[in-house]
């Protein structure tokens, strides 16, 4: 608990958090305005008018992998290793803390982009009800994804320590990487949504009525196994950080 | 208590620390003192943790820095006064340490007191001079009011004002009965505040002794004399079996103390217009015995010798290379006049215990201990 309260003066003692969560709100809000707005709510589908909390999940990642790199852009990390030199613990910390807030923000920003986007849409497609287990996980799901988010954000910042490199990877690896794989013949139709920020977008993807429109092909995880192989690939990504973290000089 | 047993460090090819053992003793400020890369701050990150050593181990109170438990409350330490984030306040920097160590959050506030930042400890410390930062770096090594403190080169970059200020702190800490290891490549700064050296040259340990004793070997010491009647005074000491040298308008003894000088002098009836002992420069001694092994050294036959053929060469000083005029005059030590320290404070004096304590370590034949 030291160690997480250590890691919350921190973050929070410093600007760009505030800008990073200011820009998640503006991102999902306005988002889920958008399409409420539009044409009486026409095309207000979850999973539609919750791309902007998606949008947010690129930024909080950047939140949490400059968490790493400012550190050591600064120096600080050797004040934080001499305070605390068990390296282990500062990085668990480190992690719980942003995947923690992670969790709450994207869960936050879901529900109230939800019912923003709800109380906008005159004349929805689908009612917008959540009362099925499926109506949630298409909204609190993105709790998962920012908290799963923010573990790869700081494994890869510790893994690479600088700024513009941890931000490139994070934004190039979702946006074009997975997608570039999935123009492959063959491959890439079948191994494509398997990759991990393609797997962790059918966390909160449709399965019933109109899925049909967002997945062709019938291919690649439900959503459980899109959670497995999301958190796996975290998981992996930070016990590499935390062995280059006890290997490395500070 | 500091120990380093057999600290070796090596980047790729490069070796930056070779073997080094050295122990800092308890309640004495000790200077570590080497040329620029010859492996100071890389010795003071390996103890502290933020290396790993490629062999060897640092131990402090017989303890490993990662193993010590609340360190910042037993070891405070300031290597760079940088490393601070520049948007976060002075305040904050030190609290997310406080409480890392579970140290009170008055603390900072003393600590700040302590150190004058007061004023500014809601301020960004981005915003801080070089010598704020420092005072800001003191304060974060003070956190936990630890007993052992290693600073790396502190006065660094400051001015008079600075420098001053962050000599009279030290010999505070010193006075509180505190051990600290200071680094430096300024024997002349050093001289002022450590107790006793230890000289490193390309990670190699050139040199542990205390101060006292280091200055008084490592300087070349002689007695200028200016007299009327030069020609009598020559027969006189040459009677007396004194060896002296001749310089424009003077001669130059060395090897004899001052007292002696006069002696003869008088007793041969000589009118003396000058008779003043001259110590040489610290920094010709430290060059003399660091020369070798300064890491980017300037050849000093630019233009014919190939770039960093040769090491920087000095023409040993007199005196420096053996024991002072071996065998001729065992029982005159030169007379040791180690630059000004004036009265600490408060607390049992700076200056070293006398040079007789250096001598129960097995020493090398001219003087110095090279364990």
């Amino acid at each position: 608990m030291t160690l997480l309260n250590v890691e919350r003066i921190k973050l929070f003692s410093t600007r760009s958090p505030y800008w990073c969560l200011a820009a998640i709100a503006v991102a999902a809000l306005g988002f889920a305005t958008l399409f409420g707005l539009v044409e009486q709510g026409d095309a207000a589908l979850p999973y539609i008018f919750l791309r902007g909390v998606g949008l947010g999940t690129s930024i909080f990642m950047v939140l949490a992998a400059l968490s790493v790199t400012t550190e050591y852009r600064f120096g600080t990390i050797r004040n934080t290793f001499l305070a605390v030199p068990r390296r282990p613990a500062v990085l668990a910390a480190k992690t719980a803390l942003l995947a923690l807030m992670g969790g709450v923000v994207g869960l936050v920003m879901a529900v109230a982009s939800y019912f923003l986007a709800k109380s906008l849409a005159k004349s929805p497609p689908v009612p917008l009800q959540l009362t099925s287990w499926d109506d949630w996980r298409q909204v609190v799901g993105y709790g998962a994804i920012f908290a799963i988010a923010a573990v790869i954000a700081v494994s890869v910042g510790t893994i690479v320590r600088q700024s513009a490199g941890a931000v490139a990877i994070l934004l190039l690896w979702p946006l074009v990487l997975e997608g570039l794989f999935s123009l492959i013949p063959t491959v890439g139709e079948k191994v494509g949504p398997w990759l991990p920020f393609s797997a962790s977008d059918r966390i909160v993807a449709p399965t019933t009525g109109i899925a049909n429109l967002f997945q062709p092909s019938g291919n690649g995880p439900n959503a459980l196994q899109g959670l497995l192989v999301f958190a796996g690939t975290a998981l992996v990504l930070w016990l590499i950080a935390l062995v280059l973290l006890q290997k490395r000089d500070a | 208590m500091i120990e380093a047993i057999g600290l070796t460090k090596h980047y790729g090819s490069t070796v930056a620390v070779d073997d080094l053992s050295f122990t800092v003793q308890h309640g004495t400020v000790t200077g570590f003192l080497g040329p620029n890369g010859a492996g100071k701050s890389t010795t003071m990150r390996m103890i502290l943790g933020l290396d790993n050593p490629t062999a060897g181990k640092a131990l402090i109170g017989g303890k490993s820095y990662v193993h010590l438990g609340k360190p910042l409350t037993k070891v405070g330490a300031l290597l760079d006064a940088n490393w601070i984030h520049p948007n976060r306040s002075a305040r904050s920097h030190l609290r997310f340490m406080a409480t890392s160590n579970k140290i009170p959050v008055k603390r900072v506030d003393e600590v700040l007191d302590i150190v004058g930042l007061s004023s500014v400890a809601k301020k960004s410390a981005g915003k801080f001079s070089l010598g704020m930062k420092q005072r800001l770096g003191l304060a974060g090594a003070l956190l936990g009011d630890p007993q052992v403190l290693l600073f790396d080169e502190p006065v660094n970059g400051l001015d008079p004002e600075g420098i001053f200020w962050i000599r009279n702190f030290m010999r505070n800490l010193a006075a509180q009965g505190r051990t600290v290891l200071v680094s430096s490549h300024l024997l002349s700064e050093m001289a002022r505040t450590a107790d006793h050296l230890i000289v490193i040259g390309r990670g190699k340990l050139i040199a542990e002794a205390s101060t006292a004793d280091f200055i008084a070997r490592s300087t070349r010491n002689s007695v200028r004399v200016r007299s009327p009647q030069l020609a009598e005074l020559r027969t006189a000491l040459g009677a007396a079996g004194v060896a002296f040298t001749e310089v424009p308008g003077a001669i130059e003894v060395t090897g004899a103390p001052i007292e002696q000088i006069g002696d003869v002098a008088g007793a041969a009836g000589v009118t003396l217009h000058e008779l003043a002992a001259q110590a040489g420069s610290l920094e010709e001694a430290f060059i003399q015995l660091t020369g070798d092994s300064v890491e980017y050294g300037t050849s000093r036959t630019a233009g014919t010798g190939g770039y960093g053929q040769q090491p920087l060469g000095v023409q040993p000083a007199p005196g420096f290379t053996g024991p002072p005029s071996a065998g001729a005059q065992p029982n005159s030590p030169p007379p040791i006049s180690p630059p000004p320290m004036g009265p600490p404070p408060m607390g049992p004096p700076l200056t070293g215990p006398p040079p007789a304590g250096a001598s129960t370590a097995p020493v090398a034949q001219d003087g110095w201990d090279r364990r």
